[in-house]
């Protein structure tokens, strides 16, 4: 074999393993927005090709979503969750990530991992004991529940990826504003802050997508139908006794799911760097 | 006139105390750090002192009865069930990951045209909420409209009008939940992997080429030793998230048929939140906690493995 039919065919066999890898991984959502715009009597005749559009596509299982079931508003708090959730991992973040950043030295860096563990502490460990910290605050059924529980996932990532962002970032900066009479702290809000705003934003949708993901808090806190987040009302609330409305289930599940995977993905490289040599594991 | 200055003076004062590296670093840190140990810590302690009492929902503080809530998770067979599936799902899932990752970062290695669309679509399980997309496969495995059983009636492998029930099987249920883990820790594992490759210096992969290493070569002797460490991480990572999931049980099959598909994460759920029990619910959550604990100290070594090497 020639080297140049070699090399021509790992190029097919490469695009065709890279195919079959994206088909995989795709699939599951192909399959909700063909589902989201079909009529039932296409989607539940077994005769009919599943690929195929046998009859003209519909907005009803849409409009059906938006009209008879409580999908909306569940959209409403999740945006309204993720807010809140947002709000409070900032405002606990970058006072903890600056003093463990410049304040702390060597320990400041040993320090930011202790907290980044408490991220891998999983929420399937607490939920029973953090039900009854709910139960005691009174907060069951509402979103308060998730706007307090929520940050304990979000901040020790959070601190953890922004301390390391700001560690990048010259101290020379901050010194020198430092010598021309500002405070620490003055330093801090009018040089360092404006320049970790790419770290800042990464703590935004982080908080706000994580927040948005999650399940089994809202699944153990959170029971009456108008309180539910999207990720939770959608396969526990859209099931009408056995029969599952699969057209509206899979237009809600795709509507939601596309924009928190496009925002994830925004920010991916930035965790994933964190975990490689390059960023804050080192 | 006086107290207005005397204030003034204090403020300040006080100001430049605050603004003392040995106040202001602690006083930063401890909000973010008592938050995290009130809500993490304290639940924490509280499920170890649930274990060992007999607390129901009705009865949050229950009465201490030693080590009996253990000794009945031991002899539950659904318990046991669940113990050994959280184990075989989590290894079974985290080899295939680890096999498939590898060979689908050596095919995406270079820079392609398209790379950037390519790899939203193959981050989508990863990146969307996982019990949503777990609906995806919910309708994919329904018991009479599912598109496999439609594509294995075509190709002749199931006669007309039978259904494979996917999730109506024990082997075939078992078998759709490793694939939805691997479906959705696949693709961490192949970023990080990525990430691993691109810090892999071109002159080793020239220098093997000029010996004459052929792909296999290349990969086996010098890309393998230098992935290793970021393939750990990888590793680690998908085993705790796969190992405490209890999403894609729940929303797939229930724990069932017949508690086949239980892990201890669903069963925690069902029998503590659901059933009430928080005593067993809290007992059988903290059965996780081990192998956490060592996935935790192997995350610190590789961390300092890191902290060393620069």
């Amino acid at each position: 074999m020639s080297s140049r039919t070699r090399r021509w065919l790992l190029t097919v066999g490469r695009v065709a393993l890279v195919g079959a890898f994206v088909v995989f991984a795709a699939f599951p959502f192909a399959w909700m927005g063909i589902t989201a715009f079909k009529q039932n009597s296409d989607l539940y005749n077994p005769q009919n090709n599943p690929f195929w559009f046998n009859e003209p596509p519909t907005l009803e299982h849409l409009q059906y979503a938006f009209t008879k079931t409580r999908f909306a508003r569940w959209v409403v708090n999740t945006a309204l969750v993720g807010a809140g959730v947002v709000m409070v991992t900032l405002l606990l973040t970058i006072p903890a990530a600056y003093s463990l950043a410049r304040l702390l030295g060597r320990w400041g860096e040993r320090a930011s991992i202790a907290i980044f563990l408490v991220y891998l502490v999983p929420p399937t460990l607490l939920f029973i004991p953090m039900s009854l910290v709910v139960t005691t605050l009174g907060l069951q059924n509402t979103l308060w529940s998730l706007i307090v529980v929520y940050p304990t996932i979000t901040v020790p990532l959070c601190t953890w990826l922004l301390s390391g962002f700001l560690r990048g970032l010259p101290r020379e900066l901050e010194e020198a504003a430092m010598v021309d009479g500002c405070t620490r702290l003055g330093a801090l809000g009018r040089v360092l802050l404006p320049l970790a705003v790419p770290g800042i934003v990464t703590v935004i949708i982080f908080s706000f997508t994580l927040s948005a993901q999650e399940f089994v808090y809202a699944l153990s806190f959170v029971t009456a139908t108008a309180q539910k987040t999207v990720s939770v009302g959608v396969p526990a609330d859209m099931v009408r006794g056995d029969i599952f409305d699969w057209g509206p289930l899979m237009a809600s599940a795709f509507l939601a799911s596309v924009p928190v995977a496009a925002l994830y993905y925004l920010v991916i490289e930035r965790f994933v760097g964190s975990f490689t040599l390059s960023g804050a594991f080192r | 006139m006086a107290v207005a200055e005397g204030i003034g003076a204090a403020l300040s004062r006080g100001r430049t105390w605050l603004e003392r590296d040995r106040v202001l670093a602690p006083t930063l840190l401890v909000p973010a750090v008592a938050y995290i140990v009130l809500l993490v810590g304290f639940p924490f302690l509280f499920a170890l002192y649930l274990s060992w009492t007999d607390a129901t929902t009705g009865n949050p503080f229950g009465r201490f009865i030693g080590l009996a809530n253990f000794a009945l998770v031991f002899q539950d067979p659904v318990a046991s069930r669940a113990l050994r599936n959280t184990f075989v799902f989590t290894l079974t899932a985290q080899v295939l990951v680890m096999v498939l990752s590898n060979v689908l970062a050596l095919a995406l290695r270079r820079p392609f045209r398209g790379r950037g669309a390519v790899m939203f679509l193959l981050l989508l399980p990863w990146v969307a909420p996982v019990s949503l997309s777990t609906i995806g496969w919910l309708w994919i495995l329904h018991a009479r409209f599912s598109v496999l059983d439609w594509a294995l009636r075509g190709l002749g492998l199931l006669p007309p009008g039978a259904n494979m029930f996917w999730l109506g099987r024990p082997d075939l249920a078992f078998g759709a939940v490793v694939a939805v883990h691997v479906w959705r820790m696949l693709p961490f594992a192949t970023v990080v992997l990525l990430a691993g490759h691109s810090a892999i210096p071109q002159d080793f992969l020239d220098q093997a080429e000029v010996d004459g290493a052929n792909l296999w070569q290349k990969y086996r002797h010098v890309m393998l030793p230098l992935l290793a460490p970021v393939a750990v991480v990888a590793l680690l990572f998908g085993t705790i998230f796969t190992f405490t999931d209890m999403t894609v049980v729940y929303v797939l099959t229930r724990g069932g048929p017949f508690d086949t598909t239980q892990v201890l994460a669903s069963l925690a759920f069902f029998k503590g939140i659901v059933g009430g029990n928080l005593s067993v619910g809290a007992t059988i959550s903290l059965l996780l906690f081990p192998v956490l604990l060592v996935a935790a100290v192997f995350v610190l070594r590789a961390a300092r493995r890191a902290e060393v090497a620069w």
